[in-house]
């Protein structure tokens, strides 16, 4: 045990500690690299000249600045009003087929670098939340609020989910471009960030697959969840204590 | 393809150095627009905060040919500290921005149509044909792409073509295109420089050895001979990690340092990019389970009201499990 050097890992736990407690990232990353230095022993100025050189070397990852002028002058002219329009125009019956659809456009638009267009204050607030709500209750009458929390959350999950598993397949995004950052700066050569986009895509097409198994299924767990709901509400109108709702009624 | 089977980065068009410096000029055009933003609430520190983010890809390359590396790094380890203070303490902000009304954006949407569409979806389909079939293209002695860099290559000259196409379509120019980019570069802020921090870290975490100590520990706990326990430890502490962190990226150089590297990549010879893809998307298995992206987790809840401000979290971990499985399943049977 007594050969174990544990100071090289004191960066982690500042980095740890330091998202935990929510400074500043950048602030958190910097002092981490810091704590490291110091930790084992690196003099102060070659420490910042090491900040300098790898933070030099890792300049492609910056290379995603020139994809937004073309996103900004999209959005000029209406973008993502016209994703929206997109959204609102979605034809389904039901809350699942409707979620089923903004997932898998979703995800393959996020995987074409679209990952901006829609989003959890974008769409699904103002449109997909209402849309599946509204069709539920368009199929069974007025839902129990517990009800409408649990599609909304669906909602927002698909969202999420769908940009997720769908981003890392386009090469210009963070995410690609760090790994490709990292391999190359430990010495392997030959990967280019199309390697690792496409390797993307297995887990991408599982995400797809396991979330559209569980919306498929989401329909009878909205008609499980009003039945309970139904239950609830009728148990506690027959119990007799409840005798303050009993008065009101009298009073009308 | 090509006769001459000796590419020389020096001599391309689309260059690494030539698509920097084009960075570099973009970037320096953003912060003259935001000096010329007179009413921004923090107008001076945000310019200076991108002026020395943009002077590493302008002026690098060139310091490095006229003070030598040494001096290079060194500026530019200052300016990383700098940058990082400034965004600490909270002095990079957005400004203000001329935008037409949703009105008349609407009505924008309504004429052009899914043609808008059209430019957005060119970058990843150029970039794809470009650097599978056009990346040994030469004119004359010269290279069109950088043959270390293909992607990125190809990536520049198919944003070229998607901003000459958007100026096609909504008659909206290259240099309209430049100022309007501000909005959004000012609305990631800080956050378009933190991957950048992190592959500093992690080349931080090499000099000071940080994979050996976590290699060290990881030993005590595991046989490095057990290869399906270590793809196992890669994947579930990708997700841990970003648990703790809320931040994919963030737990990335540490698990990947600590464990991929050394044991899977160096040890059993597993291939690299299928390792690290399926790694990260691990790590958003646990972004989906964790109250500390919240962001993604806990403002949506808000924003739809809901009682339970876990709900959103609670709905997507039976995905994020399954998936988090379905990948550790998926890296063991493809990276070896």
């Amino acid at each position: 045990m007594t050969e174990l050097n544990l100071l090289p890992l004191l960066g982690i736990a500042v980095i740890v500690i330091g998202f935990a407690l929510r400074f500043n990232p950048l602030l958190v990353v910097t002092s981490a690299g810091l704590v490291t230095g110091f930790a084992v022993g690196i003099d102060f100025v070659d420490l910042i000249a090491t900040f300098g050189e790898k933070f030099m070397n890792s300049r492609q990852l910056a290379s995603f600045l020139l994809i937004l002028p073309v996103i900004a002058i999209l959005e000029r002219y209406g973008l993502q009003q016209r994703a929206k329009a997109w959204v609102a125009g979605i034809k389904g019956a039901t809350t699942s087929r409707i979620l089923s659809m903004y997932f898998v456009v979703r995800e393959c638009s996020a995987a074409l670098g679209l990952i901006n267009l829609a989003g959890q204050a974008q769409t699904v607030r103002p449109l997909l939340a209402p849309m599946a709500i509204g069709a539920a209750a368009n199929q069974y009458g007025d839902l129990p609020q517990d009800v409408k929390d649990m599609i909304g959350a669906h909602a927002a999950a698909c969202d999420n989910i769908a940009v997720f598993f769908g981003e890392d397949i386009f090469i210009a995004f963070g995410a690609v471009l760090l790994m490709d950052a990292f391999l190359k700066e430990n010495g392997i050569a030959g990967i280019e960030p199309l390697h690792i986009g496409l390797w993307a895509i297995p887990t991408a097409i599982a995400a797809l697959i396991v979330h559209l198994f569980r919306l498929a299924r989401f329909e009878a767990k909205i008609r499980a969840e009003i039945a309970r709901c139904q239950q609830q509400q009728s148990e506690e109108e027959q119990t007799p204590s409840n005798t303050n709702s009993a008065l009101k009624e009298e009073s009308l | 393809m090509s006769l001459m089977n000796t590419p020389d980065a020096q001599s391309s068009l689309l260059s690494i150095d030539n698509i920097y410096l084009l960075i570099g000029f973009i970037v320096m055009f953003l912060v003259v627009k935001t000096l010329q933003d007179k009413a921004h609430p923090k107008r001076l520190t945000t310019a200076l905060f991108w002026f020395l983010f943009g002077s590493v890809f302008i002026f690098g390359d060139a310091s490095i040919a006229l003070i030598g590396e040494r001096n290079t790094y060194l500026w530019i380890g200052i300016n990383v500290v700098i940058i990082a203070l400034l965004a600490g303490m909270n002095m990079v902000s957005m400004g203000n921005y001329e935008m037409p009304c949703e009105r008349a954006k609407t009505e924008d949407a309504n004429r052009f149509g899914n043609k808008l569409f059209v430019p957005a979806v060119l970058i990843p389909i150029v970039t794809v044909i470009c650097t599978i079939i056009l990346s040994e293209i030469q004119l004359g002695d010269f290279y069109l792409f950088d043959q270390e860099h293909v992607t990125l290559s190809a990536l520049t000259l198919a944003c070229t073509i998607a901003l000459l196409v958007s100026w096609k379509i909504t008659k909206g120019s290259p240099l309209q295109a430049l100022s309007e980019s501000r909005r959004l570069v000012d609305s990631i802020g800080w956050a378009a420089i933190l991957p950048q921090m992190l592959a500093m870290l992690g080349g931080v975490f090499i000099v000071a050895n940080t994979g050996t100590a976590i290699q060290d520990l990881v030993t005590l706990f595991i046989s490095p001979d057990n290869r399906f326990m270590l793809v196992v430890l890669y994947c579930v502490g990708m997700a841990l990690f970003t648990m703790i962190m809320g931040n994919a990226f963030a737990a990335f150089p540490v698990m990947t340092a600590g464990i991929a590297l050394p044991f899977l990549i160096q040890g059993h010879g597993a291939d690299p990019a299928p390792l690290v893809a399926i790694g990260m998307y691990s790590g958003y298995c646990g972004t989906l389970m964790t109250p500390m992206a919240a962001n993604f987790n806990i403002v949506p809840a808000a924003l739809l009201d809901l009682k339970d401000k876990y709900q959103v979290i609670k709905v997507q971990i039976p995905t994020a499990i399954t998936l988090l499985v379905i990948n550790i399943f998926l890296m063991y049977g493809v990276v070896f």
